[in-house]
Order: structure tokens, then sequence, then C-alpha cells
């Protein structure tokens, strides 16, 4: 069983709340993907709609909320939306994530890190959103995050592990859980990363903007438990060279 | 007096409290947290945190996201 500080989760896929249908649908595709913690996002309300409100679908008892700093391009920012964050109920878990370049939306690592240490030490439990580098992954581990989540690809692209020779390194070194994050387009890619040992994934754009989330949600679980029952059990060695898996004696009345 | 929610200026009554100015606008306080002139307010503020004249606030709440 997964733990992360301290919590166990029987599931290893999170999902994201973003960019679905309808709130129904959402609340339907979450129940499918068995997932135990979601990500939310803060934003102003829109004064002109306010009974718009996520809140009203989705059951605290049954998901963990991991509140994210998404929008924020500096520490001071995402400083800023972790403390609303807390302040709006959202407890002390917090997907960190400081994105400088709306047109890749790739993490930056330092004022990553300049948050990560300053929000540890307001007591929260961060979950950093950073590039697949090993090197940041120890520094972030050291500097108090619970668990790192790099990127398989950009946010939202569906493009899968394009970081594999990455992930694999930070998976041998971290401490903390690591959970791939971002660009999971397909339960295909979210089977090779549990298979390369990764404790746990986000989803979100691939079920949310699926012809059908409720069974794309349940595809990505099956896909997840595939890759994580692969990895313990033990993958084969890959060689270069062909192997036969039928026996090479007892040809000899061939030839 | 004035003070402007989310970007939109509101006149509301002198000595009005930040709960007052949730009401006029319909916002259920429970699922709001209520940022005014950068300070953020507790719960047990919205009560009694007087607004002053030119008072920025901001309305913000948890909404879809990855």
């Amino acid at each position: 069983m997964l733990t992360i500080a301290g919590r166990k989760f029987r599931s290893r896929l999170f999902g994201g709340t973003g960019k679905f249908s309808s709130p129904e649908v959402m609340k339907e595709a979450l129940a499918a993907s068995g997932c135990e913690m979601v990500t939310v996002a803060l934003r102003r309300i829109d004064l002109n709609n306010p009974a718009d409100d996520i809140m009203s679908v989705l059951d605290r008892e049954r998901y963990l909320f991991l509140p994210n700093t998404s929008g924020a391009r500096d520490a001071a920012e995402a400083i800023r939306l972790a403390r609303l964050a807390r302040a709006s109920g959202g407890g002390e878990w917090l997907k960190l994530e400081v994105t400088p370049d709306p047109r890749t939306l790739l993490p930056d690592p330092i004022e990553t890190l300049k948050a990560t240490e300053e929000l540890v030490k307001e007591g929260f439990k961060v979950l950093p959103y950073m590039n697949a580098d090993p090197i940041l992954a120890l520094r972030l581990q050291d500097a108090g995050a619970v668990a790192v989540m790099p990127l398989g690809s950009p946010i939202g692209t569906n493009q899968g592990v394009l970081t594999r020779f990455q992930i694999e390194i930070i998976i041998a070194q971290a401490q903390v859980p690591v959970i791939v994050d971002a660009g999971l387009g397909a339960p295909s890619h979210v089977a090779e990363a549990m298979e390369m040992g990764a404790d746990a994934v986000l989803v979100n754009t691939a079920i949310a903007v699926a012809g059908d989330p409720v069974r794309m949600a349940r595809a990505f679980a099956m896909a997840v438990e595939a890759g994580r029952i692969a990895y313990e059990s033990g993958l084969g060695a890959v060689r270069k060279d062909a192997a036969p898996s039928s026996p090479e004696d007892g040809l000899g009345f061939l030839r | 007096m004035k003070v402007f929610c989310n970007g939109e200026a509101q006149e509301i009554a002198p000595g009005s409290r930040a709960i007052d100015c949730l009401n006029k606008l319909g916002l259920d306080a429970s699922s709001v947290v209520v940022e005014c002139d950068g300070k953020i307010l507790t719960r047990e503020e919205y009560g009694s945190h007087a607004l002053q004249d030119g008072s920025v606030l901001e309305l913000i709440r948890f909404v879809g996201g990855g």
C-alpha cells in the first residue's frame, strides 16, 4: 500500500478535477477511477456566476484534497496561493506548481525549491511538480517535500513518458514517493510509469477530455494496477539478441 | 462607501464587515476565502473585520484543476 506523509492510499492513481464537461461527469469519472486524492485549483469567484461551486459535488470524506498552486509564476505567488488554500479549508497538503512560461508550463526549479523550503517551514505537506531532474528531486526531498512529482511530458500534452531515463534515476534514488505527473495521455503511458516503479501517477486531462471520461477513468485505473503488479512481479530483462522461448534441444529428428 | 471585490467596485454601507459584503454578493461564506488588503482573513474574522472605504477584497475559492 502506498504511504505518503503517514497517510495510506489503496489507489495509486490520483485524479485531477479540471476540464470536465460537467460536475456530474467529473464526479462519476473520479468514482470510476478509484482515486482517493484529487487536485483542485484556486481562482477568483466569478461574481456573475457565484453558484458555480465544485465543493458541492466533491465528497471530502471520500477524497483527500490536494490544492495546487497552478498559475503561480514565482515562489511568492505560489506561497500566497498555498496560504489561501489552507485558509479555504484545503488542509496542509499542497501540490506546488511554479510555471513561469505559459507556453511550456514547465516548472521553475529554483523558485520551486525556494517555495518548498518556505512552505515546509509553515507546516505544509508539499508535493512539488518538477521537471524530471534527479538532482532536483534529491534537493526537494532534502528540503522536506513529502513526495516528488516529476513530469512525463508537458502538462496537457498527452505525450506520455518522454523523460524515462531521468525518471528511472529519480525512482532509484528517491527516499520519498515518486508520483509521475503531467502528459500521461493513455493507459499505456501510466502502465509504463508504474512498470518502471513509480509509486503513483496523477492524471487529469486524458480522463477529462476523453469521449467517455467515466470508462476512460476505469481504463486508467486498470492500467495503473497492471503496471504496479508487473513492477512488483519483476519484469524480465531486456536483451539485444533473440532467445528462443521453446526448447533448443530435441530437434534432432528434423535434420 | 466603495470597496473593490475581485476588481469590481461595490457600494456598501459604512461600517460593513467582510460578511456583509459576502451576503450582498450572494456568496456562501463557508466556501469562500477572503483576502482583504493583502491579508487573509480567517472564517472567524469575517464577522468582525471592518472594511474601509477603498478596501480591496479578493474572493477566492476552489475550482477544478490538475
